[in-house]
């Protein structure tokens, strides 16, 4: 009786429970206005408008939506293994994530920005930071490939990165945590922090025409945590901003020890004066070791080469180059207006957004208008920078975006909001709750000269009660507003893959007409390639034995493979003989320790595989390309390592003859 | 719940409105695509022809020996996975005697533009029923595709 009492008011309980709860979603559905379903309707065989190029956060990945719809449309591993489709996997991609450190299997990919011309996107590269294991990338928006990635010396936690020069001249990487530097002994106790450990940003350069990257210089700075940044523009042109906090210089709980000052600092770095310094010459060389990988699209592979030097600036000697603005509370965000004329801190911790004026900057510069320095780098006085202060915003500020109207949109991770201000009169103009504590936002365009104001897309770090319950993890969101009012109206809710940190957006136009459809057979200069089935062959060199297949639907060539040895590595070098869209072809095997492929037409791509065992192993295409394609199939057999049976290979007759295979 | 069913309804309006913009120009252009139409003699399409940027193909009165073995080098790389020079099938049906079967304009257009005419021409839709494989558009330019032919001529005993 007890117990029923007990569960009845369990009962109770959960009902009451339920009760609050389901005012919730009521609230929510209540902020979505009835016309939201038509406006992100996209009919089916329609395209979006827009492509959403979001960070992938602890997957290391990018994925790639389409807007207004939130359809997923590809993820593009960048920096994580990915055994869907080899990448990592396969010999040719396997160099891409090789680093000092030897080969990373796994990165934490936190912003994206898009190559731009003028200041404004034009949709041929994205860069992609890696924030474990310090390194830059450039994915190709014509094949959506990594064709680079480069590693960063001198840095930890790769975060106020990879931000761009207006016409991609530079791309930026600032260490969040300072260490010493590499050419020094890194073997000292951790409380030494405010003698042995430096903060850097690299300085890399951007090929016009080819995009490769370069780490042209590095700046050696204070020892703070450098967070985000962004790059001026207009104006401010030749100037890059960086939040920094830890300017207490704290080692060990930097929750509390890392946010006693009123105020950290905004770092205006002149980057025109840091280029003529290091032309100049006035850079010291550094003995250090990173990575420098490269796809060539031609051989289809990509190698790694380890450099060994890259040209230090001292920010400290070399004066000129670098000023603090006086920040309140720990500045995240980082962001610069349209105009290039206002610099929009957001102080985690404050309870206000200070916007810095980039004219006010230079006269507190040219009149010398310090209150000091800080490890020799003079610290501008906060007023004489200031443009103005966005009153009680919300709390927890922590980024930026631009709807080109002159507004300002900030999220509040504390508050749960997103909030649109007038950047002139810095008064509030629409605030409106997201689901929840809203990280990174994005507008098209939002963060460059031209600023596409339709859509504004907020990144949730938590969902709750959003979506179906899927155990104890939860899908992070994204939640996308219709802004061409002065209200934000909500529209749709999307869940994203791995966290979703800095994303980017461009109109679709500019990048769909690009896009490559297959790889030409006669352009494929891999090594390894089969130009036909003529030239298909199997070839033993010691105990490697390298298989030269074609993929075409819906066979293998060859498909009846006899000779491997125990002991033996095989190459399968896969050539996918179609010239066609849309038709790539898969390769497992049986027992296979490491991925499958996928080849996409006209591409030549690379499984290694080890025999554990005698026997005959099958081996398929694995992605659906025909009627036939069950049929796409194959044999290889596995002798024991003192075995004399030869190599041979065939499709469609017996080679040897069908007599002669028995057991003797 | 009124809204729902106000936002439901103009959902559904539009899932109409589009469905039979979508439905009707897709008819229009299967149309040509049923076989009787070919035999009433539908003046869109040429089944001698065949659909495509090819209306007429001058072949000489001798092989062109160069263009041919230009032709065979493509063939090696771009069509022998599933065409035998004999008139044994494979994949797609050996080539012994397809200058026979076709004109010169209907293998050319069929190589440069293979999606509209599997869609829309009678014989490559039989040829289909028996191959159970769409030929796929292994994208041959104009002189690559003048040179298959030639090639396929000489397989078939030009001289």
């Amino acid at each position: 009786m007890k117990k029923i009492k007990i569960s009845f008011l369990g009962l109770i309980a959960v009902g009451l429970l339920m009760s609050t709860n389901s005012c919730k979603p009521k609230n929510a559905g209540d902020t979505v206005s009835s016309d939201a379903a038509g406006k992100v309707y996209v009919a089916p065989g329609h395209y979006d408008e827009f492509y959403n190029f979001v960070s992938g956060g602890f997957s290391g990945q990018m994925s790639v939506y389409g807007l207004p719809s939130g359809r997923l449309l590809k993820v593009v591993p960048i920096f994580s293994v990915n055994p869907e489709n080899g990448y990592g996997y396969s010999e040719e991609t396997k160099p891409m994530l090789n680093t000092s450190h030897g080969f990373i299997p796994w990165d934490d990919q936190h912003h994206l920005e898009l190559s731009q011309t003028n200041g404004e996107t034009d949709g041929r590269w994205i860069f992609a930071n890696a924030n474990n294991t310090p390194r830059v990338a450039r994915v190709n928006l014509a094949t959506f490939h990594t064709d680079e990635i480069i590693e960063l010396p001198n840095s930890a936690g790769n975060h106020s990165s990879p931000f761009i020069t207006e016409n991609t001249e530079y791309v930026v990487a600032g260490t969040r945590f300072s260490v010493p530097p590499d050419d020094q002994n890194g073997d000292v106790p951790i409380n030494t922090y405010k003698e042995n450990f430096k903060g850097t940003i690299s300085f890399i350069s951007v090929d016009k025409t080819s995009g490769g990257m370069d780490i042209a210089f590095q700046l050696q700075c204070p020892a703070v945590d450098f967070d985000l940044s962004h790059s001026g523009k207009g104006p401010s042109s030749g100037w890059f901003f960086f939040s920094c906090y830890n300017t207490e210089k704290a080692n060990t709980l930097l929750e509390v020890n890392a946010s006693k000052r009123d105020k950290d600092f905004i770092m205006a770095v002149n980057w025109k004066k840091a280029e003529e310094y290091f032309k100049a010459g006035k850079g010291r060389k550094q003995s250090v070791k990173y990575a420098h990988n490269v796809y060539n699209e031609k051989t289809q592979t990509a190698t790694s080469e380890i450099k060994t030097e890259v040209t230090v600036l001292d920010s400290k000697e070399l004066k000129d180059i670098c000023y603090f603005i006086p920040c309140p509370k720990s500045p995240h965000g980082c962001d610069v207006d349209p105009t290039g004329e206002y610099i929009v801190g957001s102080g985690k911790l404050a309870a206000l957004i200070p916007v810095f004026s980039f004219e006010k900057i230079q006269k507190a510069i040219a009149a010398k208008d310090y209150i000091g320095d800080y490890d020799g780098i003079p610290v501008i006085k906060y007023e004489s920078a200031l443009y103005g202060e966005v009153k009680k915003p919300g709390l927890g500020p922590l980024h930026t975006e631009f709807d080109g109207r002159g507004n300002a949109i900030t999220t509040m991770f504390v508050s749960s909001e997103v909030v649109k201000w007038n950047i002139k009169d810095l008064t509030i103009i629409d605030r409106q709750p997201t689901y929840y504590s809203p990280g990174h936002l994005c507008i098209p365009g939002g963060d460059t000269k031209k600023p596409n104001g339709k859509y504004l897309i907020v990144y949730n770090k938590i969902t709750k009660d959003r979506y179906l319950p899927t155990g104890p993890e939860l899908a992070q969101a994204a939640q996308l507003f219709d802004i061409s009012g002065d209200k934000m109206k909500l529209l749709l809710d999307f869940p994203t893959i791995g966290e979703p940190h800095y994303a980017q957006a461009i109109e679709a136009s500019v990048i769909k007409d690009r896009s490559v459809k297959f790889f030409k057979i006669e352009g494929n200069n891999n090594p390894y390639v089969s130009k036909g089935e003529a030239t298909t062959k199997v070839v033993r060199e010691g105990n490697k034995v390298h298989v030269y297949m074609t993929a075409i639907r819906s066979h293998l060539t060859p498909d009846n493979i006899e000779g491997i040895k125990m002991g033996d590595e095989v190459y399968f070098h896969i050539t996918n003989i179609e010239q066609d869209w849309d038709v790539p072809h898969g390769f497992a095997i049986k027992g296979a320790g490491n991925a499958e492929l996928l080849v996409m037409p006209g591409e030549t791509c690379t499984l290694k595989w080890m025999p554990d065992r005698v026997g005959i192993f099958p081996f398929y295409c694995t992605d659906f390309c025909s009627a036939l394609h069950q049929e796409m199939q194959g044999y290889l057999r596995v002798s024991a390592a003192s075995s004399n049976v030869p190599i041979s290979f065939s499709t469609g007759t017996n080679i040897p003859k069908s007599d002669s295979t028995g057991n003797k | 719940m009124k809204k729902l069913i106000v936002s439901g309804l103009i959902g559904f309006v539009v899932v109409i409105a589009i469905s039979c913009g979508g439905g009707n120009t897709s008819s229009d252009k299967s149309a040509p695509a049923a076989s009787e139409n070919t035999t009433n003699g539908n003046p869109s399409y040429d089944p001698h022809r065949g659909e495509g940027k090819f209306t007429k193909v001058d072949v000489g009165a001798t092989v062109d020996q160069s263009m041919a073995d230009n032709g065979n080098k493509i063939y090696s790389v771009k069509c022998q996975g599933c065409h035998k020079l004999t008139d044994e099938k494979l994949v797609g049906p050996g080539w012994k005697g397809v200058t026979t079967r076709h004109s010169a304009e209907w293998i050319m257009n069929f190589i440069t533009n293979t999606d509209e005419m599997i869609t829309k021409d009678p014989k490559a839709q039989a040829m289909l029923e028996l191959c159970l494989v769409r030929m796929p558009n292994q994208n041959l330019s104009d002189d690559d595709a003048r040179a298959l032919y030639e090639f396929q001529r000489k397989n078939d005993g030009a001289k």
